[in-house]
């Protein structure tokens, strides 16, 4: 895993973002053609064809069985939890739902003891289907077929990567983990929009409940096939294949690395090589990976030992039926409940992407909860997306009443803002009611007398800056906003501070 | 494995009026990582073009009116459910294996990615 921050979900166009994301569409008159083949896992207790535990993080091969393994006389049982995810993803994903077959794929490498994964090959159970984009866009999807993860290998040698390693050790734990592998269709054109369709795929994985999506711990990675053109042309260039891509942000850096790179042979000249390539995300580039001496044949056949799939109507039906809202549907809810609540005309643009983090941080029933209680959607959003999206695990969990209960002190005066954010971290931190821990913290509400005597007692304190604000200087209002804060030890209402303010000037 | 099509078949590129030629004999054995000498790989040339040939004999049958099918058994949705089995006992597996460290599996040297 890289230096990079794994778990950014942001991949909208954030401000000041616009630019280079305008240059990677027409970069000197070329075109990116981006497809992305993302591999999912999923969220079973057990791996796709045995009983042993699907679990990350355990000890080396202590979920691993004869059937994992690979052992003689063995055999391979369907995971029905699998398939039912699978189907959901593909529900999800709009695809055709299809009777279905398992292959062998053969291959000599020591990350599966059986020299074979299984995988679905020319009857894939999800076939063609499309993910719509915030920015309106969509991009097609081929095909989400199921497939067994590998095992993980660790090589050994001084510069920890493959080259010069004497031996290497492999981890079965992961070995038979079910997958759903999604490919897309090469409808993407530029490293931002690649950003965006993973991180949109990312959150209708999870809200299907087929993963947990966590990219830093290879719950879902992302190979992106990236050929270029000329604008306007409709043929597709040789592509490359970019693999160990762990964040969305590496992701967006390799493919305009790997643009510019192709653009820079073909203006010169040049022909591009088909060639797998490895993103080095210290250096920031992409490095071809060493070259095979032949292609790979992997002598696909059909898999004797499992039967096909095919899940009939009432399946299908049952799991459309089962799958709750996507986000694309949620964001679209909490924008309309939020712009109905709001006193102004319309929504503020910066709301939408408070809507974004908390869809993707699944705190929808926190905000609903709120503007169902009369507290103005931009407080609702604000918290949720700042202070309960710092410890979202925690406020996943959070009783959405009590939060709305908190957000109705800080709207009423009961409470600062300042106070209410500790009051929340409070929450969040070790759970509890918002008004016994505003007691115990001592957050009696100041009460109007004594706001307006600690008012009074600071404007004579400072006379030279009261004079100055009397005098039009609006800054100053801050400035007895923090003497009043610091006097009532943060017990103040700031908004009520600079109302007493306005009344004292007259 | 994003570029699913038929299912390769060696042969067909030697010119040779043999079902199966010495190169792809070398072929299957090289996919196989078997090293075998010439000798050898006239003798299972030879076999193997045998066991095509006996093979073929399922080709004459007429199966026009015989949809494709994966497996011969009249059965789909062989399931089972998502509960946890026993595990095996890793010390017992490490055991077994040539070489271990730290609780894994040591393998030789891997040249080159993962295909």
């Amino acid at each position: 895993m890289g230096p990079d921050d794994p778990l950014e979900l942001d991949g909208r166009p954030a401000p000041g973002r616009a630019e280079i994301s305008e240059a990677g569409v027409t970069l000197d008159g070329w075109e990116a053609v981006v497809g992305l083949e993302v591999h999912c896992e999923l969220k079973t207790a057990t791996k796709l064809f045995c009983g042993c535990r699907n679990s990350f993080g355990d000890e080396p091969n202590t979920n691993i069985c004869p059937v994992c393994l690979g052992l003689p006389g063995s055999l391979p049982v369907l995971n029905a939890a699998a398939v039912e995810m699978a189907m959901r993803i593909g529900t999800a994903l709009n695809c055709d739902i299809r009777p279905s077959s398992f292959h062998r794929k053969n291959y000599f490498y020591p990350d599966m003891p059986k020299d074979y994964q299984i995988s679905q090959y020319d009857e894939p159970i999800n076939v063609g289907g499309w993910l719509d984009l915030p920015d309106g866009s969509r991009v097609g999807i081929v095909r989400a077929h199921i497939e067994e993860d590998t095992g993980k290998t660790t090589h050994l040698g001084a510069s920890g990567r493959i080259h010069g390693a004497s031996s290497s050790l492999v981890d079965y734990n992961r070995a038979g983990v079910p997958l759903v592998e999604i490919v897309s269709e090469p409808d993407i054109r530029s490293a931002e929009q690649a950003r965006a369709y993973a991180a949109e795929l990312r959150g209708i994985l999870v809200a299907t409940g087929a993963s947990d999506g966590r990219m830093e711990e290879g719950s879902m990675r992302v190979d992106a096939n990236v050929s270029v053109r000329r604008v306007g042309s409709d043929r597709l260039g040789t592509r490359c294949e970019v693999k160990n891509l762990n964040s969305l942000r590496s992701l967006g850096r390799a493919i305009e690395y790997e643009m510019r790179r192709q653009v820079d042979i073909l203006a010169s000249g040049g022909s591009v090589a088909q060639e797998t390539r490895h993103f080095d995300e210290v250096k920031g580039m992409t490095v071809a990976m060493r070259s095979k001496e032949e292609a790979f044949d992997y002598r696909y056949f059909p898999e004797p030992d499992l039967v096909p799939l095919a899940p009939d109507d009432s399946w299908r039906t049952r799991v459309a039926a089962s799958l709750g809202e996507m986000p694309a549907a949620r964001r679209a809810r909490l924008v309309e409940l939020a712009a109905n609540a709001s006193s102004g005309p319309h929504l503020e643009a910066s709301l939408s992407n408070q809507v974004a983090t908390v869809v993707d941080l699944g705190l929808d029933d926190l905000v609903v909860a709120a503007i169902s209680a009369g507290i103005d959607p931009s407080l609702a959003l604000a918290r949720a997306a700042n202070e309960a999206a710092a410890n979202a695990e925690a406020a996943s969990g959070l009783d959405p009443s009590a939060f709305a209960t908190l957000l109705g002190m800080e709207a009423g005066g009961k409470l600062s803002a300042t106070q209410a954010k500790a009051v929340l971290a409070e929450m969040l931190a070790h759970g509890g009611d918002p008004e016994t821990i505003a007691r115990a913290k001592g957050f009696e509400a100041l009460g109007d007398d004594e706001l307006a005597r600690a008012v009074r007692e600071a404007v004579s304190a400072n006379p030279a800056e009261w004079e100055r604000y009397q005098a039009g200087e609006e800054k100053l209002a801050q400035f007895f906003v923090g003497q009043v804060m610091k006097a009532t030890r943060g017990r103040a209402d700031g908004k009520a501070v600079v109302a007493e303010l306005g009344r004292l000037r007259g | 494995m994003s570029d699913p099509g038929k299912p390769s078949v060696p042969g067909g590129s030697s010119g040779e009026s043999r079902r199966l030629s010495r190169s792809d004999a070398a072929y299957v054995a090289r996919l196989a990582r078997l090293d075998i000498s010439d000798e050898e790989l006239d003798l299972y040339a030879d076999q193997l073009e045998a066991v095509l040939d006996y093979a073929a004999e399922v080709d004459s049958v007429d199966t026009t009116a015989v949809a494709p099918m994966a497996h011969p058994l009249p059965l789909v949705n062989v399931l089972r459910p998502d509960e946890p089995a026993d595990s095996l006992d890793r010390d017992e597996v490490l055991a077994q294996a040539p070489a271990s460290e730290d609780g894994r599996f040591m393998v030789p040297r891997i040249l080159g990615e993962a295909p």
